[in-house]
């Protein structure tokens, strides 16, 4: 497409810009790179987020009220997250609401890995206002499995989990209203799993909506 | 008193998505009893463009200018976010001249972003005169950031590690004039509106939420602030160097509409504080920080999020070692702040609706992305 050259060119008149800093890291850059691109595609499955173990006492006394429930605590850039287990996330959820003060949800997303066996990860990330701190609750989950709902533990829960619902066709149960948001109703298809193209559509709804033979 | 004696019967009645004060194309499909709201559907998406999907298919360059797409009246605070979100996963900084003109644009477009709210929310209760003086003012912000990198709304400001252009011969100065021009025309709005019968009476106790409410739906921003939750998160978790300058977090204790608008004008002032304490100690240095030209961030994640005008903007960025973020996740303050509309018009007259579509200050670019 048109669109794919465009952002290409706007590149181009980066370096000049960038002038002062680039002496010092080109070389670093091009020292770096150019061998890796061939040699270091076979080492690259190994790689893995570099996270280290987060070791506080917020993370001991999840660990041992969940026990098995929790996979990991770990540290990344500074931030930290609980890996557990599927049905482990919304009991963390709650004990951090109410044991531990993470009296905000700020977010639930999910992310897509469609080789690996629980193919997503569902995200929760919250903050507390007394202690202002951040971490987020990760819950690897196969395709088809029915995460509990956190509208009852936070209400803001219920469009962010319509919203994982519309782009990965992740069933909530319990949730109160589990339809669409984005897109529409009855549109075919979860546009942000990795298996759907970013040109794809859902032709027979866009014709029968919109009264033309393609959206491209 | 029998049901039969005044036909009760509840009416459902569709407002938008073409409806001059949902602010874009949002539609809210209304239960009413008579005048009063019984529950609201918010029925969004009209402007849904997959910006999420479409990072995943650019580079991490090519994807910076879609964000300024979401709240495109406060396009610079979109970029800044995704700029620090990426930095972050690149584990580097912006030198320190590049983060003061960041904090200078970018309060700059919180002023462009509060007067274009409080012009059509003047508006929309019934002021017409308000909107003509905050689109003059609006006009000096724009076109400094017009002069700085030649767009007006959908800036594309910043890169990933420092700034996309150096500034402009006279950036200070005329930073410098609209700090000094500005602060009297707040006055004069406040003597337009503050004490304004019709405008205290449309607004004071109109969709109340309190800070616990806020807490629970997530809601963050002004709307917080104005129900006594004193947080910010420049000064909560400072980034570009906001740690460096005084100001203040205006807060109001009521929680409704008043009070918003009361908090929204002295953050305006607030703003214009932080722009006088920047812009005069702009260190010299680079603009850009040690970023390669191709970018690519370790496997990792991180979320990262600023506080825009409307509330918190979060960048959840997944990397996979490519070029090409494997997943960005917009944490959208406007999608979030709208869920709780229902909460805070039910009970009301369906002219609140409207009174608190506006105090939301939502842009439909960003509840849809």
């Amino acid at each position: 497409m048109a669109d794919e050259q465009k952002p290409g060119g706007s590149e181009a008149p980066s370096p000049p810009a960038g002038e002062g800093a680039k002496p010092p890291a080109k070389p670093a850059a091009d020292a770096a790179k150019p061998p890796p691109p061939k040699p270091a595609a076979p080492p690259k499955p190994p790689a893995t987020m570099a996270a280290t173990p987060w070791d506080s006492a917020l993370a001991r006394s999840v660990k041992e009220r969940f026990g098995d429930g929790i996979l990991a605590t770990s540290t990344y850039l500074g931030q930290d997250f609980v890996v557990t287990k599927p049905d482990s996330a919304m009991p963390v959820l709650e004990y951090l609401k109410l044991d531990a003060d993470f009296d905000y949800l700020v977010d639930i997303t999910a992310v897509d890995w469609p080789k690996r066996a629980e193919r997503f990860d569902l995200v929760y990330i919250v903050y507390s206002f007394p202690h202002n701190q951040r971490a987020r609750i990760k819950v690897q989950i196969a395709d088809g499995f029915e995460p509990r709902t956190a509208t009852g533990v936070h209400l803001t829960a219920n469009w962010l989990e319509r919203e994982v619902f519309d782009m990965f066709g992740i069933r909530f149960a319990g949730h109160p209203d589990l339809r669409r948001i984005l897109m529409p109703e009855d549109w075919q298809g979860y546009p942000l799993r990795k298996d759907y193209g970013i040109l794809q559509q859902d032709v027979r709804w866009v014709q029968e909506n919109l009264g033309i033979e393609s959206g491209q | 008193m029998p049901d039969t004696f005044l036909d009760s019967t509840e009416l459902i009645l569709n407002m938008g998505p073409q409806h001059p004060s949902t602010h874009g194309v949002l539609r809210v499909i209304l239960k009413l009893d008579g005048e009063k709201i019984l529950g609201t559907d918010c029925v969004i998406g009209y402007l849904h463009r997959g910006v999420e999907k479409i990072a995943e298919n650019r580079t991490y360059t090519q994807f910076n200018p879609y964000v300024d797409r979401m709240d495109y009246v406060a396009a610079v605070s979109n970029g800044l976010g995704y700029c620090l979100a990426v930095e972050k996963l690149l584990n580097v900084q912006a030198p320190p001249r590049a983060q003061v003109v960041r904090v200078i644009l970018t309060e700059l477009n919180r002023i462009a972003s509060h007067l274009l709210w409080l012009g059509t929310h003047a508006l929309d209760i019934g002021a017409i005169t308000p909107v003509f003086y905050c689109f003059r003012e609006r006009e000096e912000a724009l076109k400094i950031f017009e002069q700085y990198c030649g767009a007006r709304l959908t800036t594309h400001a910043f890169r990933i590690g420092g700034l996309q252009y150096e500034t402009y011969e006279g950036f200070e100065r005329d930073v410098k004039e609209f700090c000094e021009m500005f602060p009297p025309k707040v006055d004069e709005y406040e003597e337009l509106l503050t004490n304004n019968r019709i405008w205290a009476g449309r607004l004071k106790g109109v969709g109340i939420l309190n800070g616990d409410d806020c807490k629970e739906y997530g809601v963050t921003g002004p709307v917080l602030r104005a129900a006594g939750v004193k947080w910010d998160l420049r000064k909560a978790q400072p980034y570009s160097g906001y740690e460096q300058y005084d100001f203040e977090i205006p807060t109001r204790e009521n929680g409704d509409t008043y009070d918003r608008y009361i908090v929204r004008m002295q953050e305006m002032r607030q703003s214009v504080r932080i722009m006088e304490q920047a812009v005069e100690g702009i260190p010299a240095g680079p603009i850009m920080g040690k970023v390669g030209k191709v970018i690519k961030p370790p496997v990792g994640e991180a979320y990262v999020s600023i506080e825009a005008p409307k509330g918190e903007l979060g960048y959840y960025v997944v990397s996979d070692g490519s070029t090409q973020p494997y997943r960005v996740r917009v944490r959208p303050p406007s999608y979030i702040n709208l869920q709780a509309l229902d909460k805070m018009v039910r009970g009301a007259l369906i002219a609140d609706v409207v009174a608190v579509i506006g105090t939301l200050d939502i842009v439909l670019g960003e509840v849809d992305r």
